[in-house]
C-alpha cells in the first residue's frame, strides 16, 4: 500500500484519466439511465425548461414499437447465425494455418487484412459484389454482380440479394456473409495464438498413442483451445448485439432495400435513429434494454463456458 | 522384445549459414538391447541421447541406419504402429482429462480387431493404475496431482496399451531429490514386474547407474561405452567416461610415464609395464586414496569434511587439473585437521591412465 501521506500523489497522477473517464464515460452512463426513466424526454424541450415525470413510459413505448421489435429480431437473428459460423470457420482456418509451414506469415497477414480495413468500405464492396445493376423488375440488367455471376456459372439462377425485389432471407444472407467475413480475422488471431502456445508434446503423445486426426482435433485441440473459443464467442455476441455498420455498409442510410427502408435495421441503428429524431428518452431506454440483453447473454456464456472450458 | 539398433545416424540439416557443417546428433549407433532389460542412455545435454530415444519411438526419422523390434524392421513405421509407450520429460498429460480419461485415451484409439469393449478398457485401466499405485486418484485432474503422481500417471498411460518397448525421457528430472530416489526404485519395480524392454534417457549418472541393467554413455552423438554400470565405472574406456561417472567425480592429474614409472607431478606413484615414455592424464577415483605416512603421493591438506560414514579429505596438488583433490577415507582413519600435508598411497585398480592427446585409456599392470 502507498503511504497515506503519499496517496494524494497517486490521485494526482491518476486524475487526468479519471477526469476524462468521468466526463466521457461516467456521466453519459448516468445520464442515459436518467433520461431513460424520464417519460418522453427530449433534450431540446428540457433545455427550454420542460419537466418530466419519472416512470417506465419510455420502456413500454419502445417495447410496443414495431420498428424496435423488428430491429431486435434482426439483431438476435444475426447473432445466432454469425457467431457459431464465424467461430467454427475461424477454428478450422486457424488449425489449417497453424499446420502450414511455408508462407505461414504471409497467409496470416492476408487473413488479418479485413481487421485493418474500414468496415463501411467492406460493406460497400460486399454490396457491390452482390449488387445487380439494371432494372430487376423489367429484366434489363447490365451486370449481375460477382456473386450472381458465379451462381450462373455453376448453372444456378440469379438472385436479387439487396435490390428492390430482394427477400428478407436473401438480405440476411448477404449480411451474414459480410459479418462472418469481417469477424474472422480477430477470431483467427486469438485461436492461432492459442494454438501456438499449446505444448507440442501433447500432439507427440497423441501420435505415439495412435490417435486419429479427427480425434486429436476434437479431444485435444478443441478442449485445449476452449478458453480462446469461449473468449471469441463472448466477444462475438457482444459485437453482434452492438452491430450497426453491417447494415449501414451494405444498404446505406436506408438500413434496408429501397422498397422497405429500415427492414434490416439493428438495435444500435434504432438508437441512432431515435437520437437523430431527438427522442433521447426512447433512445436511452433502448440502450438500457440492449445493455440488459448483452449482460444476460454474456452471463449465460460464462455459465456455459465454466462447464465446458477445462482449465 | 529385443531392440536392435544398426548404424543409427541422425543428421540435422544446418540452418546457420555461418557454419557450413550439418549437426550430427547421433552417429553410427549400433547396439542390441536384450529382451526385458532396462537400459539407460546417459550423457551430458546435447549428446544425442534424446534423439536416439525419439528415433526408437518413431517421432524422428533416422538419417541412416535401421531399427528392429525383435525381427520386425520398424525403421519406416510411424510411432503409432510400433507399439511403443513413451513417457515425456514433463509428462504431457492432457490437462483437461481426469487421470482415468488420460489412461483410457490410448485404448480408445485402438481400431479394428484390436478394439476393446468398454469393460476390458476399464479393467486394463484399473489394472495398470494399481500397478503404479494411483488407483485412488482416478477422478483427479493432472493439475491436482503432485509431480510424482503425475509421473506415475504418465507411466500408466504409456503402459496401458501393453507396448513392446517402454521409453522414458528424463523420467526423474522434474522431481525433487527424495521423490527421485523413490520413483527410480518404482520404475525399476514396474519394469521388473512387466518385463517390458525399457530404454530411458538421463543426464544424471547416479540415476542411470542405480537402476539400469546396462548403461550407454554418449558424447556429442558418439557412443563412448556400453556395459553394466559397475563395469563401466570400474573400467572406463576413456577420460570422458571416467569423468562422467561417479560422485564425487574422479580426480584428474597431469602426469607422465618415464621408464615404466608413472609420475604425478614429481612423485613417482606406481611402477607399471607401460614401455613407451609419454605424457598422460591420470584419473584416480576418490576412494582410490589410502592415507599412508610413507605413501608416494604428497598433497597439501586443505580441509576435512565429515559425512558420517566416511570423511572427505580435500587437498591440493599442483599436478591436479581441478583446484582441489577430493578423496574419501574411512572415518576411523582420518588425518588430524592441524596437519599441513597428507601422504597417500594409491589403490591400483582405482587409478586409470589415459593418453594425453586422444584421452583413450592406456591399460597397464603394476610391476
Amino acid at each position: 500500500m502507498v503511504d497515506s501521506k503519499q496517496q494524494w500523489k497517486a490521485w494526482l497522477y491518476l486524475s487526468p484519466a479519471i477526469i476524462l473517464l468521468l466526463v466521457f464515460t461516467g456521466w453519459p452512463i448516468i445520464n442515459t439511465i436518467r433520461m431513460a426513466f424520464l417519460e418522453g424526454y427530449r433534450s431540446l424541450e428540457a433545455a427550454g425548461g420542460a419537466t418530466y415525470q419519472i416512470g417506465f413510459g419510455n420502456f413500454t413505448k419502445v417495447i410496443s414499437y414495431g420498428k424496435f421489435i423488428n430491429c431486435m429480431k434482426n439483431t438476435v437473428l444475426i447473432c445466432i447465425l454469425t457467431v457459431p459460423i464465424s467461430s467454427m470457420l475461424a477454428l478450422i482456418i486457424a488449425v489449417c494455418l497453424n499446420s502450414i509451414k511455408p508462407l505461414q506469415k504471409l497467409l496470416q497477414t492476408i487473413f488479418f487484412l479485413p481487421y485493418v480495413t474500414n468496415s463501411i468500405a467492406i460493406g460497400m464492396v460486399f454490396a457491390a459484389m452482390f449488387n445487380i445493376v439494371g432494372n430487376v423488375v423489367t429484366g434489363s440488367i447490365q451486370s449481375y454482380g460477382i456473386k450472381n455471376d458465379s451462381n450462373r456459372f455453376f448453372g444456378g439462377h440469379w438472385i436479387d440479394w439487396n435490390n428492390v425485389s430482394s427477400t428478407y432471407s436473401s438480405n440476411i444472407t448477404v449480411m451474414v456473409v459480410y459479418i462472418v467475413w469481417n469477424a474472422l480475422p480477430f477470431k483467427i488471431l486469438i485461436l492461432l495464438g492459442g494454438l501456438q502456445s499449446v505444448n507440442k508434446q501433447y500432439y507427440d503423445a497423441a501420435r505415439v498413442d495412435g490417435t486419429s486426426r479427427v480425434r486429436t482435433f476434437t479431444k485435444i485441440t478443441v478442449p485445449l483451445l476452449s478458453p480462446m473459443i469461449a473468449y471469441g464467442v463472448i466477444t462475438g455476441f457482444i459485437g453482434g448485439f452492438k452491430g450497426y455498420t453491417s447494415s449501414g455498409g451494405i444498404f446505406g442510410e436506408t438500413m434496408g432495400p429501397a422498397q422497405d427502408a429500415g427492414r434490416l435495421n439493428t438495435m444500435v441503428g434504432f438508437i441512432y435513429d431515435s437520437l437523430s429524431n431527438s427522442y433521447q428518452g426512447r433512445a436511452s431506454a433502448a440502450a438500457l434494454i440492449l445493455f440488459v440483453i448483452i449482460l444476460i447473454v454474456t452471463l449465460l456464456n460464462l455459465y456455459v463456458s465454466k462447464k465446458k472450458v477445462h482449465y | 522384445m529385443k531392440v536392435e539398433l544398426q548404424h543409427l545416424t541422425k543428421i540435422f540439416p544446418n540452418r546457420n549459414k555461418k557454419i557450413h557443417s550439418d549437426v550430427v546428433a547421433v552417429s553410427d549407433f549400433t547396439y542390441t538391447i536384450p529382451d526385458g532389460q532396462l537400459v539407460g542412455l546417459l550423457g551430458p545435454s546435447g549428446c544425442g541421447k534424446s534423439t536416439s530415444l525419439y528415433m526408437i519411438c518413431g517421432l524422428q526419422k533416422p538419417t541412416s541406419g535401421k531399427i528392429f523390434f525383435g525381427d520386425d524392421d520398424v525403421t519406416e513405421l510411424p510411432p503409432e504402429n510400433r507399439g511403443v509407450g513413451l513417457v515425456f520429460q514433463n509428462y504431457a498429460l492432457y490437462p483437461h482429462m481426469t487421470v482415468k480419461q488420460n489412461i483410457l485415451f490410448p485404448l480408445q484409439n485402438l481400431k479394428g480387431s484390436d478394439k476393446l469393449t468398454k469393460e476390458d478398457m476399464l479393467k486394463r485401466t484399473y489394472d495398470v493404475a494399481k500397478l503404479v499405485q494411483i488407483d485412488d486418484l482416478m477422478d483427479r485432474k493432472p493439475s491436482e496431482l503432485s509431480g510424482g503422481q503425475q509421473q506415475r500417471v504418465a507411466i500408466a498411460r504409456a503402459l496401458v496399451k501393453m507396448p513392446r518397448v517402454l521409453l522414458l525421457d528424463e523420467p526423474l528430472s522434474n522431481l525433487d531429490a527424495r521423490l527421485r530416489l523413490q520413483t527410480r526404485e518404482e520404475i525399476r519395480r514396474i519394469q521388473r514386474e512387466t518385463k517390458i524392454t525399457t530404454v530411458f534417457v538421463t543426464h544424471d549418472q547416479e540415476e542411470a547407474m542405480s537402476i539400469s541393467d546396462t548403461i550407454v554413455v554418449m558424447k556429442k552423438g558418439v557412443v563412448q561405452q556400453i556395459g553394466a554400470p559397475q563395469d563401466v565405472y570400474d573400467n572406463p574406456a576413456n577420460l570422458f567416461v571416467a569423468k562422467f561417472l561417479g560422485t564425487p567425480p574422479i580426480n584428474v592429474f597431469n602426469g607422465k610415464v618415464e621408464g615404466g614409472k608413472l609420475y604425478i607431478g614429481d612423485d613417482a606413484v606406481l611402477n607399471t609395464n607401460i614401455e613407451n615414455d609419454c605424457e598422460v592424464m591420470v584419473g584416480i577415483r576418490p576412494e582410490g586414496f589410502v592415507l599412508d605416512p610413507n605413501g608416494p603421493m604428497q598433497c597439501k591438506l586443505n580441509g576435512i569434511e565429515v559425512m558420517g560414514r566416511d570423511v572427505s579429505v580435500v587437498s591440493v596438488n599442483d599436478a591436479c587439473v581441478a583446484p582441489t583433490i577430493r578423496s574419501i577415507i574411512d572415518a576411523d582413519n582420518k588425518p588430524s585437521a592441524g596437519d599441513e600435508t597428507v601422504r597417500f598411497s594409491l589403490k591400483m585398480h582405482k587409478v586409470f591412465v589415459f593418453d594425453k592427446a586422444t584421452e583413450e585409456r592406456i591399460h597397464y599392470e603394476v610391476k
